[in-house]
């Protein structure tokens, strides 16, 4: 690898033990990779959250969290003191909501260990804005940024609907990058990388929030973690429809980027999409085709809810305010719980602008910070969920064994209101 | 006793030997692994309730949310990491992933190693110089 001064300085151990380790990790995942040098970033969202369920079991080997924290996040055994961040660096979800934790049935200990999380977070500095989705939140990249982010759906969302430059990085990856602000020039870093590999032509008016997640679960499924473009799709998104797909689109395949041609903004036309290359395939995304996704997320039989759950990834304002007035002088149905997820700073909005009242008097509870399928937190009897998230749905049957209905805001709030799923493709 | 061996190259060193466990599946870490027994947990993948600790694991790559490499690190901790892993598609997660569980790890071989390793088969996996060799009984 070519590397600069300040690189090997880093290597050399001149800024610390800790930015030598996060440095070792670096050059040995370039290589890996097999990138040749390092682009400088400003903007690293990652996490360094210890809420795992292995926590009990794994800190047996270590000096308290600060140790242990070295090893989860700069994969070494031997740092027991970290420094503040070297770049602008956003801590990602949390495991639960400190303001609410006991109605999400989390265990004090957990609460505690989140406590310790968070002041180490600010302690060096990483910005406690705990949500999946940094760019609602004050973390708005540019085109063209180059930027060093964790959260499949958040990469999605800033490669393909901004045209920020991002790989999907990992916990460790995206630690190192905050003490070295150093990335490996590899991937959707490179112009030449960025280019579609499957063509989509989309003959189903793909117009609600549910119809874009379909159509990002599409084309996980259909690409894998290459670059679908969509071409033909005829209404015009907001950043919530972006937001779903590409969140749905990094579950069932790998979807780190995709393309809509005459919106998303290096897909000006199919030529630019594709650039000099050829797709791998063609395909047709018809009626057909959008059912048998929706077959695939609604593995639930009967009609039976109990549970309902909006915000993955977390709402904008704009959701808040729409199943505010969805909600508003309804009452849920006596066995059903409905959670909504929102980033923190989206909360004092809800709260002033009346929506968190319009909500919560229904029943339904706003929380931040967090997500079920991450905290791992559901209500304790509930078997069977209706969401509007093709990843929640996707995500369930693994981490809770529970069943799930997938549709759109409207069918999940109606689902709350009766205790019955009445949601049709 | 039938002996193959192809070439690629080595990305994380080491020389080590052991019972491959073979998929044709990309495999999820978060959401897709129990890291406390190795097994794989999505009921839909081909290796379903199956366990890759201290196998040779040969599959495509990953895939699934960033919370891939943690998840692997996770399994280095608890001890059900595999014992090697040999795969084809480079991406960031497995990258990273392949970094943290500190095993040897080979890619990018001359013949596809899933078509051609079956799960039960002998192999070593030589991280230091990418070579992968196969006995079959």
């Amino acid at each position: 690898m070519k590397l600069k001064k300040d690189e090997i300085e880093m290597l050399e151990g001149k800024k610390g033990l800790a930015v030598q380790r996060a440095m070792e990790f670096m050059v040995q995942y370039a290589e890996v990779l097999g990138a040749e040098e390092f682009v400088d970033v400003y903007n690293v969202c990652g996490t360094l959250s210890n809420t795992t369920p292995f926590l009990d079991t794994l800190m047996g080997g270590f000096d308290g969290i600060e140790h242990l924290m070295s090893e989860l996040n700069y994969n070494c055994s031997d740092v027991k003191e970290v420094p503040r961040v070297h770049t602008f660096s956003c801590q990602l979800e949390h495991g639960l909501d400190p303001d609410v934790w006991q109605k999400q049935y989390v265990s004090p200990e957990k609460y505690k260990i989140n406590k310790a999380d968070e002041d180490l977070e600010i302690k060096m500095n990483v910005n406690l804005i705990c949500t999946c989705a940094p760019y609602l939140a004050g973390n708005l990249p540019v085109f063209g940024e180059h930027c060093a982010w964790m959260e499949s759906s958040a990469v999605a969302y800033i490669n393909s609907a901004i045209g920020a430059r991002t790989n999907c990085e990992g916990r460790e990856s995206s630690n190192c990058s905050m003490l070295t602000g150093k990335t490996p020039y590899w991937g959707l870093h490179l112009p030449e990388k960025r280019y579609g590999h499957y063509y989509v032509d989309v003959k189903y008016p793909v117009e609600s929030v549910r119809d874009w997640g379909l159509l990002g679960y599409y084309g996980g499924l259909i690409a894998g973690e290459k670059i679908p473009v969509f071409d033909h799709v005829a209404s015009r998104p907001t950043m919530e429809s972006y937001k779903h797909a590409g969140a749905a689109g990094a579950s069932s395949g790998g979807t780190e980027m995709f393309h809509v041609v005459g919106l998303t903004p290096e897909a000006r036309t199919l030529e630019e999409a594709f650039g000099p290359q050829k797709p791998i395939e063609s395909l047709v995304l018809d009626e057909r085709e959008m059912r048998r996704c929706y077959d695939l997320l609604n593995t639930a039989k009967g009609d039976h809810v109990d549970f309902v759950m909006l915000g993955c990834p977390h709402y904008s304002l704009r959701q808040i305010w729409e199943t505010a007035l969805m909600l508003e002088g309804k009452k849920l149905h006596d066995n059903v719980e409905m959670w909504i997820f929102i980033p923190r700073v989206l909360k004092e909005a809800a709260d002033r602008n009346g929506y968190t009242k319009m909500i919560e008097d229904s029943g339904a509870l706003l929380m931040a910070d967090t997500c079920p399928a991450l905290g791992r937190m559901k209500p304790p009897n509930a078997k069977v969920i209706a969401t509007d998230s093709a990843k929640q749905t996707h995500y369930m049957p693994g981490i809770f064994g529970a069943e799930a209905f997938f549709g759109s805001a409207q069918e999940c709030v109606n689902a709350a209101v009766t205790g019955r799923w009445e949601g049709e493709f | 006793m039938e002996k193959i061996t192809i070439r690629g190259r080595g990305v994380v060193g080491g020389v080590t030997e052991g019972e491959a466990l073979v998929t044709k599946d990309a495999i999820s870490g978060w959401g897709g692994i129990n890291c406390r027994d190795g097994s794989i947990t999505e009921p839909w993948h081909e290796l379903y309730g199956q366990s890759f600790a201290d196998k040779i694991l040969v599959f495509p790559g990953a895939k699934g949310s960033s919370g891939w490499s943690i998840h692997f690190h996770y399994c280095r901790l608890l001890g059900t990491a595999p014992r090697a892993v040999v795969y084809n598609i480079t991406t960031a997660k497995m990258a990273s992933g392949a970094v943290v569980m500190g095993v040897p790890a080979v890619t990018d071989l001359e013949r596809d190693p899933i078509e051609l390793i079956r799960t039960g088969d002998r192999v070593k996996v030589d991280g230091d110089n990418g070579i992968v060799e196969i006995t079959r009984k």
